[in-house]
């Protein structure tokens, strides 16, 4: 129990918690883009398994992680416009596009997986030149002689490969430009009553198309993220329905940036205890089955989400297609 | 404002001495005529089989109030649309200030400087009202510039025609009123020399649609024009200059306001004579109660309280309407008594059967009770849009033998009871194989009608029987309501017309904020009154 709770196992999970929640945080916010215009997005998790396979290869082929991430955002884009061409052009049904784009980035990221390098699905091992890999922050040396603040600053805060800070920059970028910008304006409201928008003289659909590009950005990063700074490879459904805990946890934050960040975090954080608690004897309940912990931030989204959530006042046009014509 | 003082001097002009006959003659003017703020030239517009604007020729003065009317259907909106860019004309020319201008978008129309106030506000609820105003008028891509100009602006505005609105307040807690104000508002802040109002007046009080009017005075007073599409023959009367009639597409006359009267232009609305509506009221009912309330208190699911401890009974041969403006609490009321929601609290007795939160009437036993619904919300409630009408005509009473054959719907007399209803009521095109969304929102009403009156109701409830109804219909579907009143049943009708609750009910009472905040009797009742009942407000002005 003690190896449990002194400084360094809290500060080491906290670390870990930022590490997991970087992907939760890029495709939070990717959700929060597309949902506010009232474009449902559940294909985060297709377009950021995609995005991670793209990253894969041509960090693999290229060696160039700039490159990686370059076309793994050009995917997860394409991606979008896929979303945008069925639901806005089209207005087709946004939850039905969402499912088929993740059906679609699952299989064809295994079939062109085994297709290009026969490793059962993975892209080959990177090397760390091809990779995102940690970086020190500046003064951190002396900034860690500080007492509390700084063994915090160094274990925690510093150490990331640079898309670690790019998904935190993601946040307060993000809320500026919601509540502080024209753009931000008009995507609120073309969430809430397109019609206003419309009658306001805006193009609804231009509108909606540059948020789901720019979700589809967001969700490239992540992706990326997962393939070669986190790992070192693509594996098959990397994503493991992180997409899926992104969304949730968006919702969760009433999709407001502050709060879904909050809510990523705090999945994050429950992920890497449960890492932890792995083999780890409990005091009066023993060693907790594997599977159990593993389950748990599941259980926990399901729990909230149905239980903690609240008013949640979703953005009130979301998922019905702007038909102008009446 | 600029443009405003630029148009003092258009203003100037007295219209008199263009006299009316050669203005209103048309093919005369030549283009660019000056003092039309708009010129509608041969603009047809169809939509499938349906030709909703034939070949309108319409001319519009600067700085006047111009009047639209017709009946629901009659091509109003989808005219106002075309001019505001929502529809494109099939052909026709549309000239702003003598000018050809093309519109192909709402962009187009703001810049051509017209604003329209639509029927149901174009506003985004959670926004303030700066935030609304602002939206698609921003000058930058930052916010906080366009903010404290708008701010500036708007103060300006709202101390120059007496619009005071809190400008940070969400739109969606303000009154109806304000909002749209904020209507208003935003298209002043856009420079709209020209305002569209579609039917703006559907949602305030008699008090508040006064206060409209002023302010509409106000703007033409400085040169704005305003184009005022209503259903509501004494507001053209009080407020217009000039008046158009549409019926069927087309314009039929187009008359100086000062010159006609509200009996001919609700003749060129319908197309023939109409008889005044006079009912005999019923003052002292004898009978037992059909509908008795006790202290009935409802909440929604948001824990608003829509029924606030609402007492009232009503008498066999009796119709006791119940006014006031759409949202306080009415529709909740009809919808409990119906048995479609259940109370919190309190009971009542329908037709015998007492109800309450724990032993709820469902409509089915309403039903069979002799308790008949008429919906507010037809298409909601009333009815099945991909049905057919036959369909549609036996909603509620499938099971009944009569529409049966073992485990089979008897289709054949299902259809043959709705040719029946039919022909009872009128509707048109009596063809009960026709999907019910193929009939005129009248139609439609009526086929309800007549399913639920054909089943001679002890107890009839009736929301909005004539919402987006012809004036024609009106006439049938009250007559109807009078004649089951007289056949000793008992009516509550819930309606946001005023003039409809007057001319049938016997009782009226009047609900504010989900309480029961005044009563007349039918044949004392007198507008004024019952209006400043409406906003709660009786006291204040006494």
């Amino acid at each position: 129990m003690d190896s449990l709770l002194n400084a360094q196992t809290l500060l080491s999970t906290l670390d870990a918690t930022l590490r997991v929640s970087t992907p939760l945080i890029l495709c939070a916010m990717a959700g929060l883009f597309s949902e506010r215009s009232g474009i449902i997005d559940i294909s985060l998790e297709g377009k950021m398994l995609f995005a991670a396979f793209a990253a894969g290869t041509l960090a693999a082929v290229t060696g160039s992680a700039w490159i990686a991430l370059g076309s793994a955002i050009i995917i997860s884009v394409l991606l979008s416009l896929l979303h945008g061409f069925a639901c806005i052009t089209n207005r087709g049904d946004q939850v039905v596009s969402g499912l088929a784009i993740n059906v679609l980035a699952s299989g064809l990221t295994i079939v062109l997986g085994i297709a290009w390098f026969s490793q059962g699905g993975q892209t080959p091992a990177l090397a760390s030149e091809s990779r995102f890999m940690p970086l020190e922050l500046p003064l951190i040396e002396s900034i860690a002689q500080l007492p509390y603040v700084g063994p915090f600053m160094q274990s925690v805060i510093s150490g990331h490969n640079l898309l670690v800070y790019v998904a935190l920059l993601a946040v307060p970028v993000t809320w500026w430009i919601v509540y502080k910008t024209r753009f931000g304006l008009q995507l609120r409201a073309v969430g809430e009553n397109p019609l206003a928008v419309d009658t306001a003289g805006i193009s609804v659909s231009r509108l909606r198309y540059k948020a789901v590009v720019i979700a589809g950005i967001l969700c490239g990063i992540a992706g990326t993220y997962l393939a070669i700074a986190q790992n070192a490879a693509f594996a098959r459904e990397m994503t493991a329905g992180q997409g899926y805990i992104a969304l949730a946890a968006m919702i969760f934050g009433k999709w407001r940036p502050v709060p879904a960040l909050l809510a990523c975090l705090m999945f994050g954080f429950l992920d890497a205890v449960s890492i932890r608690l792995q083999g780890v004897s409990l005091p009066g309940i023993g060693e907790v089955p594997v599977q159990l912990i593993q389950a748990l931030p599941y259980i926990l989204t399901v729990v909230l989400l149905a239980g903690f959530i609240g008013k949640a006042v979703a953005p009130k046009a979301i998922g019905v297609p702007f038909a102008k014509e009446r | 404002m600029q443009h405003q003082q630029a148009k003092g001097e258009g203003k100037g002009l007295p219209l008199s001495s263009t006299p009316p006959p050669d203005y209103l003659a048309s093919d005369t003017n030549p283009p660019g005529d000056q003092s039309l703020a708009i010129e509608l030239r041969k603009i047809s517009k169809r939509f499938g089989s349906v030709q909703a604007n034939k070949d309108i020729d319409l001319k519009v003065e600067r700085g006047t109030i111009h009047g639209i009317v017709g009946e629901n259907g009659a091509g109003k909106s989808t005219l106002m649309s075309i001019l505001y860019g929502f529809y494109q004309a099939d052909k026709g020319e549309i000239l702003i200030n003598g000018k050809p201008a093309k519109i192909k978008s709402s962009r187009d129309a703001i810049s051509a400087g017209i604003g329209m106030v639509h029927q149901h506000f174009m506003l985004v609820d959670t926004f303030s009202v700066l935030e609304n105003v602002i939206l698609g008028a921003e000058q930058s891509a930052m916010l906080k510039a366009s903010e404290e100009n708008a701010r500036e602006a708007l103060q300006q505005l709202s101390d120059e025609y007496q619009m005071s609105v809190p400008l940070d307040a969400p739109v969606g807690d303000l009154p109806v009123g304000q909002q749209q104000r904020t209507e208003i508002l935003k298209a002043l802040y856009r420079n709209a020399e020209i305002l569209i109002l579609d039917e703006p007046t559907g949602v305030l009080t008699p008090q508040e649609a006064d206060q409209l009017f002023r302010v509409l005075q106000a703007l033409k007073d400085r040169g704005v024009t305003i184009i005022l599409i209503t259903h509501k023959l004494r507001e053209i009367m009080d407020v217009t200059d000039n008046v158009s009639v549409l019926r069927l597409g087309e314009i039929v006359a187009t008359q100086r306001t000062a010159d006609t009267s509200t009996t001919e232009l609700a003749e060129l609305m319908v197309g023939r004579k109409l008889q005044t509506q006079q009912f005999k009221k019923v003052d002292n009912p004898g009978g037992e109660n059909g509908i008795a309330v006790h202290n009935l208190t409802v909440t929604d699911d948001r824990g608003l309280t829509r029924v606030d401890n609402v007492s009232f009974e009503v008498k066999r041969g009796e119709i006791v309407g119940i006014a006031g403006v759409a949202g306080n609490g009415q529709s909740t009321l009809l919808e409990v008594l119906a048995g479609i929601q259940s109370p919190d609290t309190g009971s009542f007795t329908i037709n015998n059967h007492q109800a309450n939160a724990n032993s709820p009437i469902t409509p089915k036993e309403m039903r069979e009770i002799g308790v008949q619904h008429v919906p507010e919300d037809r298409l909601r409630l009333g009815l099945v849009k991909s049905f057919t009408a036959a369909e549609s005509s036996v909603l509620g009473y499938q099971n009944r033998k009569r529409f049966n054959w073992r485990m089979f719907l008897n289709i054949r007399s299902i259809r043959a009871a709705c040719k029946k209803l039919m022909q009872a009521f009128d509707v048109r095109p009596p063809d009960p194989k026709l999907r019910s969304s193929s009939f005129s929102g009248g139609n439609q009403q009526k086929l309800i009608l007549a399913r639920e009156l054909d089943k001679s109701p002890s107890v009839l409830l009736v929301g909005q029987p004539t919402r987006g109804v012809d004036i024609g219909a009106i006439e049938l579907i009250h007559q109807k309501i009078i004649e089951i009143r007289d056949a000793n049943c008992a009516v509550l009708l819930v309606s946001v017309e005023l003039d409809e609750i007057m001319t049938l009910s016997d009782r009226i009472l009047v609900m504010f904020e989900g309480r029961i905040v005044g009563t007349m009797k039918g044949g004392e009742a007198d507008k004024t009154t019952l209006g400043l009942m409406m906003a709660n407000a009786l006291d204040d002005a006494a």
